[in-house]
């Protein structure tokens, strides 16, 4: 034969099997499909969401060469004049942006700009303006994008009351922007008019620039002076700093998104692992026929790569489809409530699916790799002999490679992230998979070698088992890798809403609670108010929270500051650390954990806080754990935040009741005293824990769902494999028959087979799923997310999803037995073998 | 005159409404300790003859019977555990289960009947001496030859004392020498348990081991020659 005559050969052989069992095909096309759907779709909704994310900065900043952006405070417009006035600046546009609280409820972003100034930076977005600025000029006046006219059910010419502090205020509606200008809510004022009207006089929170030509961006830069708290962006660290927000939660779901892709690659090499130990007479006679080993190898990973090429094709066409559906249904963000149910288009491109249907491509001949090199080893004499059986699993080949990953894996856990990723971790987690997979032939020899059945059919359910622990190891591989992985997932979600519940009993103490929600610069309780409430009948004490924001670093998300009492607090801080050096005198600050990691901060040291305009030195006296912030939060005792701010205003609440007052009634109370409307939110202890736990499950709902999938995957890839094995002993089946065993004995050993297969991957996955999570829980979660977790292994849980596991292959042998067995014994030993 | 081990009277059999019977109005009997031989062309319909005895596949009408019992009354599961207890089989493919040693493949029908273990191992034993395989309990069948294979089969067919040996082309995958010899064994086990066993085949040199010799030609059985 030729060379290419003997694979076309071996690939007609193949393509005639296919159309045989076109179920194999099928089930392997529709795994691979399924995990490039998942990633593809997971791909594209984060990467529409950040297209979209990346829009809005870049028409936010139009031409300006630098962003000088404070916190939400802001900073001395004195700061404009100076900067205006240097000779390198072309045109300085002051930009007042403040979240205003509306009084129907939600917040709005509003930016106070000179139009004249601004439409030569962003013409897209202030384009429309420039024309009629003089109506703008007007105390009340705001311009609305149409997605907030949309949103918030107003046109030009409506009303739209705003809240301020404990007042309410209405702002006149007298343009509504086109669709183009911005498609995201904002609100568009004069500068003038928003300093005024929203309370921020003399404060600015960005000044954009754009520089005369030939100015060098870098070196003008690192000239400028500015305030503490105050930095200059170029517009794509503006960008970057949006995109770092979600860094973390898009990774996480990318990479989980892969594990469903994994199992698919997983599942291709269980099925052409299955075919080629059931075709190795066949490949024997096509060797015997004068095909090489090389020709067999490449017709074996010819036919994974057209598995790979069809199921990718499918998996990005669904991909997409999945990505629109997301999108509408969940919003950028997969519901986890980042991006504020911003309306995104899917971000689709030929080059992006194109690369997909190559990722299917690669997984599907990577799943193919191994069968084809065992395809390839076969010797032809000793296969086409009768009653020839696979070799047993080699000691020697396997162990080395196997512990020097799941070493290699160990170390690559105690790495650090990289760029601020837990790369390393993940990486950890595919070399501790890898080497357990590799460990399965000789874990299932080693513990079925020592099951013992004295009945006729068990005992032959184990001697098949025992006999076959290749192929059995195979259908075990594929249990063992979408169930640990599910596993380690369960413990690492159950080990954080554990800490979380714990941590809200911790930080919750009170009977009341209230805030501004969502967090806004314009509505506040003020320290009347505060008094009022303090002296209302039924209350026994207030302690009362102001939480602002610090721009501790040009390229990360600004970061919470909550001045509240610390020293005489009901409220506890979680604690996980104290400093154990003397504080030199200075007012002391605790740090989050993410403060921790992101910035270095630790306990016993000196740092310095932009507050005011000013640096201000603080004694890092502890660190805290707080899930409410990845981006990191600090801690400060608010009459020192007062003292240096000279302003005392109050942004979240909580309420001790005296003995025998009525919550509920007190509750409104409070709510009319306050006087913030639908912005104000007043709530029970219980009640905001209950909201809480449930925004955590619905971000956690994406998670849940890839992680079914991965399973349904490798039951999939379970039941395959069973059917496979029982059509491939469709004669011993026969001959069974022929000596005298029911059908349903027939049925009963197979089902038996599969309890034990499932049983043996239940136990090993569960081993395996509890290590990973040990790197979920300690590695990825931690560098993710910045924040510790408690380990709790949900034994309960996982106990029944074992046994479920256990049933659901008992079943699958079952009924794949049930269907091979249904035709003639007869028949069944006319076949040969 | 004492009754006969296996009694077939008018045994009707048809596939397809469309097409003639394969099996119309045959009757033959077997008695204990005889050993007979069907030949015939391929797709006559030997092993159609062979199935309804075995209770693998139902007649359309007659009667069968095996030491009196009427094997056309009983429902499939009496049905298998009669060929479980009273019936050995002999494949043209061996039919050894390739992850079993020897002794365990030999040792299934006693298995299957509840034979304790110790007297099973020691019937295994013998079993195997008497096939020539004496020592080769612990081997796995990729280790045998074809003929050692189809000697293996030959035991574990006759390790139980079937009342009745079925043995469907036995030796078409054999060479003649091996086939002789398989041959001969089969005769002198059936001879040798006292059963009754049925040869079918299309080979005249295996025909010839038999007592007796019919040939089927799709409308009935011929007797061809008596030992």
């Amino acid at each position: 034969m030729t060379s290419t005559g003997a694979v076309r050969v071996a690939l007609t052989v193949f393509a005639a099997q296919l159309r045989d069992r076109p179920l194999r095909l099928a089930v392997a096309v529709g795994a691979i499909a399924l995990g490039v759907a998942l990633a593809a779709g997971v791909y594209l909704v984060n990467e529409s969401a950040l297209i979209e994310f990346g829009r809005a900065t870049r028409q936010l900043t139009g031409a300006a060469d630098l962003v000088i952006r404070g916190g939400r405070a802001g900073f001395d417009e004195a700061l404009f004049a100076r900067l205006a006035a240097r000779p390198e600046v072309e045109v300085a546009s002051p930009v007042v942006e403040l979240d205003v609280s509306l009084a129907a409820g939600g917040t709005l972003t509003v930016l106070g700009v000179d139009p004249l100034v601004a439409g030569a930076l962003q013409p897209a977005l202030y384009g429309e303006l420039v024309g009629r600025f003089v109506p703008l000029l007007a105390p009340q006046a705001i311009a609305l994008s149409a997605r907030a006219a949309e949103s918030l059910g107003v046109s030009a010419g409506d009303r739209l009351a705003v809240q301020l502090g404990a007042r309410q205020r209405t702002l006149a509606v007298i343009a509504v922007l086109p669709e183009s200008a911005y498609g995201r809510r904002l609100g568009v004022m004069d500068v003038g008019s928003a300093q005024w009207t929203l309370g921020a006089l003399g404060r600015l929170q960005r000044i954009d620039l754009r520089l005369r030509a030939g100015v060098d961006v870098a070196r003008f830069r690192a000239s400028l002076q500015l305030p503490a708290g105050v930095d200059a962006l170029t517009p794509q660290v503006s960008e970057a700093r949006g995109a770092n927000l979600t860094r973390a939660y898009r990774v996480n779901l990318d990479m989980l998104a892969l594990v469903a892709l994994l199992t698919g690659a997983f599942l291709v090499f269980a099925t052409q692992a299955l075919a080629v130990m059931r075709r190795r007479q066949q490949l024997a006679l096509l060797r015997a026929l004068g095909a090489t080993r090389a020709e067999l190898r490449l017709a074996v990973l010819i036919e994974g790569a057209a598995v790979g090429a069809l199921g990718g094709l499918l998996g990005a066409a669904l991909g997409v489809a999945i990505a629109q559906f997301t999108l509408a249904a969940l919003g950028g963000d997969l519901g986890a409530g980042f991006f504020d149910g911003e309306r995104i288009a899917v971000a689709a491109d030929l080059s992006t699916l194109a690369a997909f249907v190559a990722l299917g491509i690669a997984v599907s001949v990577a799943g193919a790799w191994n069968p084809a090199r065992d395809a390839a080893r076969i010797a032809p004499a000793q296969a086409l002999k009768a009653g020839d059986a696979e070799a047993a699993p080699s000691v020697r080949r396997r162990l080395p490679l196997a512990v020097g990953a799941a070493l290699g894996g160990i170390a690559l856990a105690l790495g650090p992230p990289l760029r601020g990723l837990p790369l390393f971790g993940y990486a950890s987690i595919a070399l501790l998979l890898f080497a357990a997979v590799r460990l399965v032939p000789l874990f299932a020899a080693a513990v079925l070698a020592r099951l013992v059945a004295r009945r006729p059919v068990p005992a032959l359910a184990l001697a098949q088992l025992n006999g076959t622990v290749a192929q059995s190891a195979v259908s075990l591989a594929a249990i063992v890798v979408s169930f640990s992985l599910m596993v380690a997932m369960a413990i690492m979600v159950h080990s954080f809403r554990d800490s979380f519940d714990r941590w809200l009993g911790e930080v919750l103490p009170a009977d009341l609670h209230f805030r501004v929600t969502p967090p806004s610069d314009t509505a506040f309780v003020s320290p009347a108010q505060a008094l009022a409430l303090e002296q209302l009948d039924g209350v026994a004490r207030v302690e009362l929270w102001r939480v602002t924001q610090l721009s501790l670093a040009p390229e990360q998300p600004p970061v919470a500051l909550i001045a509240r009492p610390l020293a005489a607090s009901s409220v506890p801080l979680p604690l996980i650390a104290r400093a154990t050096a003397p504080n030199p005198g200075l007012p002391l600050v605790f740090a989050s954990e993410a403060m921790r990691d992101l910035y270095a901060y630790r306990p016993g040291q000196v740092v310095e806080l932009p507050i005011a305009g000013r640096p201000q030195r603080f004694f890092v006296a502890g660190i805290w754990r707080d899930y409410a912030r990845s981006g990191g939060a600090l801690a400060i005792e608010r009459s020192v935040f007062e003292a240096l701010v000279h302003e005392a205003r109050y942004t979240e609440g909580s309420v001790w009741l005296a003995p025998r007052a009525d919550g509920a009634t007190l509750r409104e109370r409070i709510r009319a005293l306050l006087a913030g409307g639908e912005t104000l939110q007043v709530i029970a202890a219980g009640e905001l824990k209950g909201r809480a736990l449930a925004a955590f499950d619905r971000a956690f709902a994406i998670t849940y769902a890839l992680e079914a999938i991965a399973v349904a995957i490798g039951l999939l890839g379970v039941g395959l494999a069973f059917a496979m094995q029982a059509l491939a002993r469709r004669a011993e089946f026969g001959m069974l028959r022929h000596l005298g065993l029911r059908r349903r004995e027939v049925l009963a050993m197979l089902a038996g087979e599969g309890a034990i297969l499932g049983a043996l991957g239940a136990l090993y996955g569960l081993l395996v799923g509890v290590v990973l999570s040990l790197v979920l829980v300690f590695v990825v979660n931690r560098q993710s997310f910045h924040w510790s977790l408690d380990y709790v292994l949900p034994a309960g849980p996982l106990a029944l999803v074992a046994v479920a596991l256990i049933a659901a292959a008992a079943l699958t042998a079952g009924l794949t037995g049930r269907v091979v067995t249904s035709g003639s014994a007869v028949r069944a030993v006319r076949e040969d073998w | 005159m004492t009754a006969p081990l296996l009694a077939l009277e008018r045994v009707a059999r048809r596939f397809r409404p469309d097409r003639p019977p394969v099996l119309e109005d045959l009757s033959f009997a077997l008695a204990a300790g005889e050993y007979v031989a069907i030949m015939g062309e391929s797709g006559v319909g030997k092993s159609t003859l062979l199935n309804v005895i075995a209770g693998l596949d139902r007649p359309d009408g007659g009667s069968i019977r095996l030491d009196g019992e009427e094997l056309t009354a009983l429902d499939d599961d009496a049905l298998t555990l009669l060929r479980r207890r009273a019936m050995g089989f002999v494949f043209q493919a061996f039919h050894v289960l390739p992850y079993l040693t020897v002794a365990r493949n030999v040792g299934l029908p006693l298995a299957l009947n509840g034979c304790p273990s110790g007297e099973a191992e020691a019937r295994v034993a013998a079993m195997l001496a008497e096939v020539g395989l004496e020592g080769s309990g612990p081997r796995l069948p990729r280790e045998l030859s074809g003929g050692e294979l189809q000697r293996v089969a030959i035991a574990r067919a006759l390790v139980h004392r079937p009342r009745l040996l079925l043995a469907d082309e036995p030796t078409g995958n054999l060479d003649p020498r091996t086939a002789a010899q398989v041959l001969a064994l089969l005769r002198a086990q059936v001879k040798g348990h006292g059963g009754g066993g049925l040869l079918i085949t299309h080979s005249r040199a295996a025909a010839a081991t038999a007592d007796r010799v019919y040939e089927f030609d799709g409308r009935g059985l011929r007797a061809l020659a008596d030992r």
